[in-house]
């Protein structure tokens, strides 16, 4: 197996195709927008507000988990692998890749790229960078992508993994945020520096207000990193961040709420951008409690909810119905042909009767921490709920402290994924049986059996086949509603240019803006 | 004088107590909260391996008085210690923090006493006159108003129109013109939620005051008005007058979180919020004490200068 960016190139290529199209379809744009793409100027001062950032962030790569830190790094430093704006694996600091045998993976280190403190970037500088995740007491969010690996060693200019079971997707872990390559000091790096070989130097930094970065002169990509500083800024206030656009503070924002997009379309002072992805809102119930634990429950609950209601009113239109299947169109995977499920409160109680319910009553757990709107959402639901005889007790939890106290541990609540880029990532880490964050306790032989089946799977066609097999389970058996999936939205002002694609890999051109837009 | 030193020393040792039973509450309210440092801080992505290594890095395995006293040795040592979230020093965190919110609040009240000042002694000396109402119902609506609305109003009224940055971009390098002029909308903000509670009482004082025989006799006399406020009644209006403007001082060091949110304002109370949501609690700590020993100074202050514009108060034994 020969993982150059290229294999797979034919039918991932259809497949995106397909999603371009609808990507293009949902992007708002005004015509001279495009037009304007010629070569990139250089310059400027490019400036983001980010409704994310705390006081309370720190530097250690195992711990980003809000998109300030994610943006922050993208800036600051690089990767092994980069998912391009297509979703296609692209080299970084790994040259090339390959795998004889989805066990042993080596990884080509690229020669003659250096750190902004001028050390060249190693093979011994890769290996520490790995390992700050992995072992027993990596405290690594990402900790168990390392579980299989059993060894990381050095060969000449290559990096070996080797792994206990084949996984032909490992490479793709690879490309995870989190993985930011970094010096090593004595076999280690130190997560408090801030040193990296990415496209921009930091200059200034206060965690939860805004850091300043000026070009790394010597970045070895010299097709990209436009804007000569960079300065991305904490603005958590949703008002205050579309003010600090409309009054040319900032070039750049994210997380527009839906009700104000119509607005900053008619002030024509900025351009919207709605990229669809892979994320999506969630209803995990927990499978192992009663009445959950019996499936045609399930199956009512999902057939009494709202989709298309859900995307017009919760998203404002910025996102895409889901069947349940937490693999999205961007993915390589994707079962499109799946049978739909509508809004059928006559299937709905067909399926309580098959329970034998006459009707339901349950209480979902909601707080905006699940996702921007999860209140509404659940109002929303229970709304449409009632008319299946299904009786949906709302109760509103505070958002601090979602993820500890409701989270995993109230049987029936709200939650959001980012999305994968891959099947088995987002599978392992959210299906599988006793997967750290599978959220409705779920457990499912089949599926099971064929995720292990198509992670060694050399045949593509097998493969497509087993990872549709897979979603047909989770969306009619699985125990997690998923009414939508949600556009990425974001908003510059005029004089910044994007590239034809925007990746729907993750939120802002999958973190990489910074090096990929510039100004007109 | 003497009394005074006296007074003063008793107050700072009261003060050091209630610093301590503060730092107490503090500490326990934040072991109440649900949750701890290491799962808030991989939040979503928590699982039990991962929260288990982070809690033993951190040292939160420890039992909670063994925690706090660690903790407070440090303290009494001058030291805050590193944020547990950060790894940074409490110091560094805080102090470009601390003068910001002190910048602030001083801004504020460099216009807001003089003004409410000011208005307080037109109104009471023009009692019941179209100023009067004016001037208090201006002040009464202003306070009515939530904090971030009378901030919205402002941004849309005066900074969309591009005169005042909506967003407060404030770095220890800039000269002074420049900070007051990015940092005026969050002060105009501040001085209209605290003008009304120290205008009032100036007026309500003085009003007070006005009934009593002295100033009859001042005004039997042939004494003019403006005099009479300002020689006869406002000496002794001074005390309560005094303790508000205290109490309002130690509000806009301490209880101005919202308006930071709005004006994008790094200030301790963004990262007081910031500090609770992840149960940093030696940050969190820090700050109270801070607050609390802005109040606790502030009314040392206030009762000082009370005393010191009573004879009656020096002189009792």
């Amino acid at each position: 197996m020969h993982n150059k960016p290229t294999r797979n190139s034919v039918t991932r290529r259809g497949l995106l195709k397909g999603a371009t199209a609808l990507g293009a379809a949902g992007l708002i744009l005004p015509a001279s927008y495009r037009a304007a793409q010629a070569t990139p100027n250089q310059g400027g001062t490019f400036r983001i507000g980010l409704g994310h950032g705390n006081s309370t962030d720190g530097y250690d790569p195992g711990l980003w988990d809000n998109l300030y830190a994610q943006v922050f790094a993208a800036s600051r430093h690089n990767q092994l692998i980069e998912v391009d704006a297509d979703g296609q694996l692209a080299p970084e600091i790994a040259e090339s890749w390959e795998s004889p045998d989805g066990k042993t993976w080596v990884f080509r280190i690229r020669e003659g790229v250096s750190f902004h403190s001028g050390k060249t970037v190693t093979v011994e500088d890769v290996i520490a960078s790995l390992n700050h995740h992995r072992g027993d007491d990596a405290t690594s969010a990402i900790k168990q992508f390392f579980d299989p690996v059993t060894d990381i060693s050095a060969d000449g200019q290559n990096v070996v993994v080797t792994l206990d079971a084949p996984n032909g997707d490992f490479a793709y872990l690879m490309s995870d945020y989190h993985l930011a390559i970094m010096p090593s000091v004595d076999g280690r790096i130190d997560p408090a520096s801030t040193d990296g070989c990415g496209p921009y130097v930091v200059e200034s930094y206060e965690p939860g207000v805004q850091a300043s970065l000026t070009r790394n002169p010597d970045y070895w990509k010299s097709d990209r990193a436009h804007f000569d500083r960079v300065e991305i800024l904490a603005i958590l206030d949703s008002a205050a961040r579309l003010n600090a656009l409309m009054t040319g503070q900032v070039d750049l924002i994210d997380q527009i709420d839906p009700a104000t997009i119509g607005m900053l379309e008619a002030r024509n002072v900025a351009n919207i951008l709605s990229i669809p992805g892979n994320a999506h809102y969630v209803f995990p119930m927990d499978s192992r409690a009663a009445p959950f634990n019996d499936n045609n429950v399930r199956l009512a609950l999902k057939y009494a909810i709202d989709r298309q209601e859900m995307v017009d009113k919760i998203l404002g239109g910025h996102g895409a119905v889901s069947n349940d299947n937490p693999i999205g169109p961007a993915n390589r995977y994707f079962h499109a042909d799946m049978e739909a499920k509508t809004f059928d409160p006559d299937r709905a109680r067909f399926h309580l009767r098959e329970a034998g319910m006459e009707s339901l009553s349950v209480d979902l757990h909601v707080a905006d921490a699940a996702f921007s709107g999860a209140v509404d959402a659940g109002a929303l639901f229970a709304e449409t709920a009632a008319q299946s005889g299904i009786n949906i007790n709302l109760v509103r939890e505070p958002n601090d402290g979602y993820w500890d106290n409701v989270w995993m541990q109230k049987p029936f609540c709200a939650s959001y994924w980012g999305g994968r880029a891959v099947e088995d990532h987002m599978f392992t880490t959210g299906y599988a049986t006793g997967a750290s964050w599978n959220d409705s306790f779920w457990s499912n032989e089949r599926f099971d059996e064929l995720l292990v089946m198509a992670r060694s799977e050399i045949n593509e066609d097998l493969r497509r086949e087993m990872y549709q097999e897979m979603q047909q389970i989770v969306s009619f058996e699985g125990s997690v509603i998923i009414p939508m999936n949600n556009n990425f939205v974001m908003a510059t002002a005029q004089n910044v240019v994007t590239p034809e694609q925007v990746s729907a890999n993750w939120n802002l051109d999958g973190f990489r803006c910074v090096e990929r837009w510039w100004f007109a | 004088m003497h009394a005074v030193l006296m007074m003063i020393l008793q107050r700072l040792g009261l003060g050091i107590l209630t610093l301590f039973v503060v730092s107490v509450v503090i500490f326990g309210a934040t072991e109440l909260l649900p949750g701890d440092l290491a799962s808030s801080l991989l939040g979503q992505s928590a699982t039990p391996e991962t929260v288990a290594a982070l809690r033993q890095q951190m040292g939160l395995d420890q039992p909670a008085p063994v925690r706090y006293w660690t903790w407070l040795t440090g303290v009494v040592q001058g030291d805050f210690g590193v944020s547990l979230a950060t790894r940074r020093p409490i110091s560094d965190m805080m102090s470009m923090r601390l003068g910001n919110t002190v910048f602030l609040a001083l801004y504020a009240a460099a216009i807001a006493v003089p003004l409410s000042l000011v208005l307080g002694i037109l109104a009471a000396l023009w009692r019941n006159s179209l100023f009067d109402r004016v001037a208090n119902a201006g002040a009464l609506s202003a306070i009515s108003f939530p904090e971030f609305f009378v901030a919205y109003i402002l941004i849309f009224l005066l900074a969309q129109s591009g005169v005042f940055p909506s967003m407060v971009r404030i770095s220890p390098a800039m000269g002074l013109t420049d900070k007051l002029y990015v940092t005026f909308l969050p002060a105009l903000t501040l001085t209209l939620v605290v003008t009304a509670h120290m205008m009032r009482m100036t007026r309500a004082a003085i009003i007070n005051l006005m009934a009593s025989p002295y100033i009859e006799m001042a005004r039997l006399k042939g004494v003019s008005p403006l005099r009479i406020v300002l020689r006869h009644a406002l000496p002794n209006a001074l005390a309560p007058i005094i303790n508000v403007v205290a109490l309002n001082l130690a509000y806009l060091i301490t209880g101005v979180v919202v308006v930071e949110v709005v004006f994008v304002y790094p200030g301790l109370g963004q990262l007081m919020v910031d500090s609770v949501a992840k149960r940093d609690i030696a940050v969190v700590q820090a700050i109270a004490l801070i607050f609390a020993s802005a109040y606790v100074l502030l009314n040392l202050t206030a009762d000082v200068l009370s005393t010191l514009t009573n004879p009656r108060l020096m002189r009792r034994k």
